[in-house]
């Protein structure tokens, strides 16, 4: 039963656009995955504790407020920290292209753009995500 | 390619099917006189002056901030310079949430999605050099709205502008953030006290403000149908006048300064029905439903932007040509304002020469095509009128179930129009992954490995700016009377019956800030938590 893949769907900082995140929940939920939607305005401490408490494979960022360079490594570094490096990180919203070296520096696995299918969301789940 | 699929093909953005051809079988029930009437007369679908554009071209209002209010300052003036004829105020997203720049949740966000605005002091600073009698001015603020409109009629008031002077509209429409843009602060109940407040304030002390703009945009934007957008903002008007009645006010009082803000999305004919049929049926809901004597309360006057939603980051430039069709929906439905999105709208906020091109989209519109030389042009069009018959049709039969739920309050705490939206935001996106509907640049006509477009990056300095200068304002302003008018703020909140605006412009001639004052409210009310469906 429990080898159904984790997946954490969280909206850090203040913005409320939940549009991207509340399709992606529900298309991972139709792919077979189990899903924890957090629920608006996560602190990073917030969304690595449901990380932690979950058991999560996967944690899905969704931010379109600009403030992706600042909450995403910070989320990162608290993962580094109660060692969830395993854990695959991905990051969806408005995120301009010059900003994605440095977000998967920080550990980010992809970053997702508008315009992103959730197929190739979900195909990118199931091909990298830890072995169970 | 099999008959089903290519029917689906043949559906308008909200996916709705369409016939090949319309005759005049479609529309026989429409009655000239009592469906559309000429421009400036009852229903008013045709428009609400009788020359329209010949007369006075609609407002051309760039949604506009960021960084510090000393950076918006020079992009207003810039926008003016360009023969913009009205502001409106983006802020930021801690502005918008009533927390000060140093507040712990407000990191990284500070002037990033619109312009910080702390206190009083950072207002001043935003229409330095801006006559505040001679220009129209929109703020984009919810929750907070109550505080920032305040904070903008003591600068009036320090200008020595008279506030019956005064021209604009705040946004003030807290039942669409319950329903989609979720930035909220209070419970509906308090909410909805501070907007009838700035009803009964406004009529009073400043009567050509429009201190509500009703909308539709961020419901269309968070994914609903054209009809959805229509059909739910449309009975938050109705609500709204619910709440004001039962507060004892007098509906002729309000409602000629109540006013709508609409999306303007891709699919040119649906959206021109969706601003033929909201004037319709908002004529009827104020003359059937709620028995208005003043003629003017009957007519709905609305702001648009072209959809956010409907460009891509894929190809960019494509978007000009996107916002530029948008745009004539909205002028060909006879809107009285209008914001075109910039063409890298779905990477950053918009560069100075992004942003110039979609002023100038509207410019070419009003100046070179002719579609302002006649009123309604396209009025008895089979098809268009049969589409703003259905779009009326729509309308009822959702206030009819919203009626059942008991209101729009009631529904919102059902999670029924939330769940509309959502399913609807569901069905777009599979219909665009099953290729039903192209979108160019995204699932059809790809381009790999394009170049990145130059974009606005905001400095990282301006949230630590930001924050010293809101701690040096804590240091150096009078803290007695902060408190003592943060305490008389208080104690009114308390006493459900009083207004509040009396109190928070005290405050704000104290210098409070936004923070202390939305803190002292939640102290009061509380705050929303969604609820999970």
């Amino acid at each position: 039963m429990n080898d159904k893949i984790r997946v954490i769907v969280a909206k850090p900082g203040l913005d409320g656009h939940d549009r991207g995140a509340k399709i992606i929940a529900r298309s991972f939920r139709d792919a077979g995955f189990e899903v924890i939607y957090t629920g608006l305005r996560q602190t990073p401490e917030q969304i690595v504790n449901a990380a932690l408490q979950e058991d999560a494979d996967v944690v899905g960022l969704s931010v379109l407020s600009g403030a992706h360079m600042t909450l995403c490594p910070r989320i990162m570094e608290l993962m580094k920290k109660e060692g969830l490096d395993d854990v695959l990180v991905l990051v969806g919203g408005i995120i301009p292209d010059q900003d994605i070296p440095k977000l998967k520096e920080s550990g980010i696995a992809q970053v997702f753009q508008p315009g992103a299918s959730t197929e190739e969301i979900i195909a990118f789940v199931r091909n990298n995500v830890r072995q169970k | 390619m099999a008959k089903d699929v290519r029917e689906r093909l043949f559906t308008t953005v909200s996916g709705v099917p369409i016939e090949t051809v319309y005759t005049p079988e479609h529309i026989r029930e429409l009655d000239y006189e009592k469906d559309l009437g000429d421009p400036g007369q009852p229903p008013y679908t045709r428009g609400i002056y009788p020359n329209m554009y010949r007369g006075r071209l609609w407002t051309m209002r760039q949604f506009s901030g960021f960084g510090t209010a000393a950076n918006t300052n020079e992009r207003f003036h810039y926008l003016l310079k360009h023969g913009q004829t009205g502001l409106s105020v983006a802020f930021d997203l801690p502005t918008l949430m009533g927390q000060d720049s140093d507040h712990p949740l407000s990191k990284g966000e500070v002037g990033k999605c619109g312009v910080a605005i702390d206190s009083l002091a950072d207002m001043e600073t935003l229409f330095k050099g801006i006559p505040l009698d001679q220009i129209s001015t929109s703020m984009t603020t919810n929750a907070p709205a109550t505080i920032i409109w305040s904070m903008y009629l003591v600068v009036a008031e320090e200008q020595g502008v008279h506030w019956k002077n005064l021209r604009g509209t705040i946004q003030n429409d807290i039942l669409k953030e319950y329903i989609a843009q979720k930035t909220y602060i209070f419970p509906p109940k308090p909410s909805m006290k501070l907007i009838v407040d700035t009803f009964e304030f406004g009529s009073e002390h400043v009567p050509q403000w429009n201190t509500i703009s009703i909308s539709g945009y961020h419901i269309r934007e968070a994914g609903s149908t054209a009809l959805q957008e229509l059909a739910f903002t449309l009975y938050d008007g109705i609500e709204y006048i619910e709440w004001a009645q039962r507060q004892g006010l007098d509906i002729d009082d309000f409602a000629p300064r109540l006013s709508f803000f609409f999306n303007a999305h891709n699919d040119l004919f649906e959206e021109i029905a969706k601003y033929r049929a909201a004037r319709k049926v908002w004529y009827k809901v104020m003359t059937e439903r709620f028995h208005c004597k003043n003629p003017k309360s009957a007519i709905l006057r609305f702001h648009t932007q072209t959809a956010g939603c409907a460009l891509t980051a894929q190809q960019p430039y494509n978007n000009i040509v996107r916002v530029a069709i948008q745009a004539l929906a909205a002028v060909l439905g006879g809107t009285q304002s209008l914001h075109t999105n910039s063409l890298d709208e779905t990477l950053a906020l918009p560069t100075e020469h992004a942003a110039r091109i979609a002023l100038r989209t509207q410019q070419i519109l009003a100046h070179e095509t002719g579609i302002t030389n006649t009123v309604d042009p396209l009025a008895g069009s089979y098809f268009l009128e049969r589409l703003t018959l259905d779009m009326e049709k729509g309308c009822w039969e959702y206030f009819e179930r919203l009626d059942a739920m008991g209101g729009m309050v009631a529904a919102i705490e059902q999670g029924f129009p939330q769940r509309e939206v959502q399913d609807a935001a569901y069905e777009y996106q599979k219909a665009i992954e099953h290729k039903e509907k192209i979108i160019v640049g995204v699932n059809d006509f790809v381009v790999v490995n394009e170049p990145p477009i130059e974009i606005l990056l905001i400095d990282e300095s301006v949230e630590e700016q930001q924050i010293q200068r809101v701690r040096n304002l804590r240091e150096t302003r009078d803290n007695g009377r902060v408190l003592s008018t943060l305490t008389a703020l208080r104690d009114a909140a308390l006493t459900q019956s009083v207004n509040m605006m009396p109190y928070i412009l005290d405050c704000l001639r104290a210098y409070a800030t936004l923070g202390e004052i939305c803190d002292e409210l939640r102290g009061v009310y509380g705050e929303y938590e969604e609820p999970a469906f």
